[in-house]
């Protein structure tokens, strides 16, 4: 695998740029456009720090209104557009283009509407997942997909993205959470999709625009279910000699008809690095490690508890530690979700999101370490075990050109193994930059090619996000 | 008229194509137990998935299922039952309703997107369709999605596929998420309770934290003489017998309950295998189902907005009706006489900010009347547009959704 491309810029765009801001000054406020180099340039990357490219402006308009009149205008004169939210894509779906348009929707970030009789909350695009959590707790509510990123991630990149979580194996991710979005198209055009009601008319236009990286539009608002939290929660980690024996415990778990709401892994690697970031108390003396959150009353989680831990037991489990108080419970979560930024403080990493059905995650995990290995790698594996979601995170220095690529290459057969393994590339990350040349490997020609139709019905010219998710060599 | 019956999604593919070239439109059909849902439309031929069948995975530890479109949904469901599983969303069964017979099909569910009473708690099909084949109007095999929980490699025209009635594809396989099956449940019936209070109570079950799975309100005259406030758990014995007296504890507000209970003498609570009859009385429509001339409107709603909009129609129409899904499902019967009631209803579910869909009317009526929520005309633009990426020569069901699409 080589480096990624990007297309090239048009030069006719990047000739244009004076005439462009101007037009996009026309269209917003002054402080709304931001021209200079060195303040565009915090705009050039995401998450996927690798990869960076300076786009040509960048705009925060403050409005779906606004966010029309820049759509508008930047179609009739044929600009990208590249849409951002927090900018903390792990995929590179933020990462923009020289001759694109970062249309950023950080300024609209407020909750319009909280309404607990029916169960939803309406929010501008810019609003960061825990804060509409945060906007509900007062009355014992959430909302469920909790990326580790909640802190900093928006809404409206969660849509962007399909985002997923700890807690999704009990409460989805992202589509399943959402009820309705407001959408400026690539012409300006404004739409309402879906609503507050739990279903919409003909065919499932926010299925497809949710988990779309923002091809087919720019969403602006979203209207979210909201969940009454159960009466309590309390994780337990579980300490194993080896992850075969974790994964099969997972399997037996589910298999007698318990779905905890969370079932975290980390094996030994991760296991160190987490707890040396956050003290959280896990076990150093393991191979792997499950997190098993239960919820409901006392005697509920007691139940559920002793079912769980019955099984782990014939699974040879060595470590039982129960949550005693609300403290250690977020010292637990801390340190899980923690995990990308305390492995950055490691080494240079990156991390795959390939999901497997859950019973081949043993031989998974055993193919993913040879693979890493070979390449003269190490890895740390933290993941969402319940739903067999992956997250290998391949360590590496991003200043040795060379080990880069040995990590992108590893990182890449690891993607294939899931695919060939019955799963898929991206279980919550999205496809972004990073796995768009890998796409051939899961979807035929015919597969593709359909999903580019559906893309172009929203976005013919290809200005939204074009360089992300099909392959540049497989467009028609 | 001509019915295919293909053994195969090859074999399907072929047809198509020739359809396509021909551009001679087909229906498309499981075991065709839901035809009248839709517009009324007719085509020369017929293309049926019922010769396309068989569970092609079913492992119980990962919780999915898999199998041929024309595969019986009971056959799916008895499957499951061996494994203590079953579908998260408790696809209802139109039968009675529509007064149509035979076996409606895996594939049938998910090109109607199915979803029943439980889509409070567990969601639509949708939420659960992980995966799908289907054959596009341009005879092409496609597929999408797998049969992962987590997936979004792409765009998502799985769940595009459901709810599309078969008018952007064949569907030829699907893949769904499953959930074990609980060990028991119990329903909270409060009587007495008008629509507006009945739905209140219905919302602060759905704010507990006890996880009600469903929760109706029917009022006086349907089933019973009084009206009557359904609230189901699910689960483990503990927790069902825990979660009903908690949940009663929290609903005492909600007036006069009658009970079995002795702790709680306002409450009453069905056994597992009564509640389970009563559901399946719910999620059917069986209330409404007779007399069979009468129209029947599916009208979906905030719960919040139901009441108003019950109150406004139900006079207007002499209307009987019931409320699912906390209330914000509507079903709704009337007169099939004129448009049957069509102008009125979607200009209320409009103004609510809902939709309706008339699922039972006399052929000739449904061929006149918008019988899906009319769209603004942006939308109409993508939803033709996408028609057109899937079937450029209109073959898949023209007309079925809206006149011309």
């Amino acid at each position: 695998m080589s480096e990624i491309a990007f297309p090239a810029p048009d030069r006719d765009i990047l000739a244009r740029r004076d005439a462009i801001v101007a037009g996009l000054r026309g269209v917003l406020p002054a402080n709304c456009v931001i021209e200079k180099l060195d303040e565009r340039r915090a705009f050039e990357t995401d998450a996927l720090t690798a990869y960076r490219r300076v786009p040509l402006a960048v705009v925060l308009p403050r409005t779906t209104e606004e966010v029309s009149a820049v759509m508008a205008y930047l179609h009739a004169q044929g600009v990208p557009v590249t849409p951002r939210g927090a900018g903390t894509s792990l995929s590179g779906g933020a990462i923009p283009q020289e001759d694109s348009v970062v249309v950023c929707v950080a300024k609209m970030n407020r909750v319009l509407e909280v309404d607990f009789a029916n169960r939803v909350a309406r929010v501008e695009a810019g609003v960061t997942n825990l804060a509409i959590s945060n906007a509900v707790v007062h009355e014992g509510f959430f909302y469920a997909p909790d990326p580790s990123s909640q802190l900093a991630c928006s809404i409206g990149g969660n849509i962007g993205m399909n985002s997923g979580g700890a807690h999704c194996l009990k409460y989805g991710v992202t589509t399943n959470n959402l009820l309705g979005v407001r959408l400026v198209l690539g012409d300006g055009t404004i739409v309402d999709l879906g609503g507050a009601a739990l279903d919409a008319p003909d065919y499932d236009l926010l299925a497809l625009v949710c988990g779309a990286e923002g091809q087919l539009g720019i969403v602006t608002e979203a209207t979210v279910r909201i969940l009454r939290a159960a009466e309590g929660a309390r994780p337990v980690l579980f300490g194993f000699p080896s992850s075969e024996a974790a994964g099969a415990a997972v399997a037996a778990i589910v298999g007698e008809g318990i779905i905890p709401v969370a079932m975290e892994f980390m094996d030994a690697p991760a296991i160190k690095i987490c707890e040396d970031f956050a003290h959280a108390g896990y076990p150093l003396d393991v191979e792997a490690m499950l997190i098993i959150e239960v919820e409901g009353s006392e005697a509920e989680m007691e139940a559920e508890l002793d079912k769980i831990i019955a099984i782990a037991k014939r699974h040879g489990v060595t470590v039982i530690k129960e949550s005693k108080s609300a403290m250690e419970t977020a010292l637990i979560w801390k340190g899980r979700k923690s995990a990308f930024g305390a492995t950055g403080r490691v080494a240079d990493y990156i991390c795959m999101d390939g999901t497997v059905p859950t019973g081949q995650l043993p031989y998974v995990l055993r193919r993913t370490a040879e693979i890493v290995a070979s390449h003269g790698l190490r890895v740390a594996n933290v993941f969402h075990a319940g739903d067999g979601n992956m997250h290998p995170l391949i360590l590496y220095n991003v200043n040795d050109p060379a080990e880069q690529r040995k990590a992108e290459e590893a990182g890449a057969d690891i993607l294939k193994l899931c695919v060939e393994a019955g799963g898929c590339l991206t279980g919550e990350h999205g496809v972004g930059i990073e796995k768009r040349d890998l796409m051939g490997f899961q979807f035929s020609k015919a597969d593709l090619d359909q999903q580019m139709r559906v893309r172009q019905a929203f976005d013919p010219a290809w200005l939204l996000n074009p360089a992300k998710v099909f392959p540049l060599d497989a467009r028609g | 008229m001509m019915t295919h019956t293909p053994r195969s999604e090859a074999e399907a593919a072929s047809v198509i194509a020739d359809a396509a070239a021909r551009r001679a439109p087909l229906s498309i059909m499981g075991a065709g137990t839901k035809r009248g849902l839709g517009r009324f439309t007719q085509t020369q031929d017929v293309l049926s998935s019922a010769a396309i069948t068989g569970i092609t995975l079913h492992e119980p530890a990962e919780l999915v299922i898999a199998a041929r479109a024309g595969t019986p949904l009971a056959e799916i469901e008895r499957k499951l039952a061996e494994d203590r599983q079953r579908l998260p969303f408790e696809p209802m069964d139109y039968r009675p309703l529509l007064g149509t017979t035979g076996e409606p099909t895996i594939g049938g569910v998910a090109a109607t997107n199915l979803s029943g009473p439980r889509r409070i708690k567990a969601g639509a099909c949708r939420d659960s369709f992980l995966g799908a084949r289907f054959v596009n109007g341009r005879g092409e095999a496609v597929k999408s999605g797998g049969r992962v929980m987590k997936n979004v490699t792409g765009l998502d025209l799985t769940r595009l596929m459901a709810g599309a009635f078969g008018t952007l594809g064949f569907l030829t396989e699907v893949t769904f998420k499953v959930v074990p099956l609980p060990e028991t449940e119990a329903t909270l019936i409060i009587d007495g309770l008008s629509d507006r209070r009945g739905i209140e109570a219905l919302s602060a079950g759905l704010g507990s934290p006890f996880e009600v799975t469903g929760a109706a309100h029917l009022p006086a005259g349907l089933g019973e003489a009084k009206a009557r406030t359904l609230l189901r758990l699910e689960g483990f014995e503990s927790a069902v017998s825990y979660r009903a007296k908690a949940l009663a504890e929290a609903l005492r507000d909600f007036g006069k309950a009658q009970v079995l209970d002795a702790q709680l003498p306002d409450t009453y609570v069905l056994d597992a295998r009564e509640s389970e009859k009563l559901w399946r009385e719910v999620r059917d429509v069986t209330f409404l189902a007779s007399p069979g001339d009468t129209a029947i409107w599916r009208i979906s709603v905030a719960p919040t907005k139901a009441p108003a909009l019950t109150e406004t129609l139900g006079p207007k129409l002499s209307a009987r009706w019931f409320h699912d899904w906390g209330g914000g499902l509507v079903w709704l019967s009337c007169g099939a006489q004129g448009d049957a009631g069509a102008a009125l209803v979607h200009e209320a579910a409009r103004s609510a900010g809902g939709h309706a869909l008339l699922v039972r009317a006399p052929d000739a009526v449904r061929a006149a009347v918008d019988v899906f929520q009319p769209q603004p005309e942006a939308i109409t633009k993508l939803t033709r547009a996408i028609k057109a990426s899937f079937d450029p020569s209109g073959v898949l069901e023209p007309g079925r959704i809206h006149a011309g699409a």
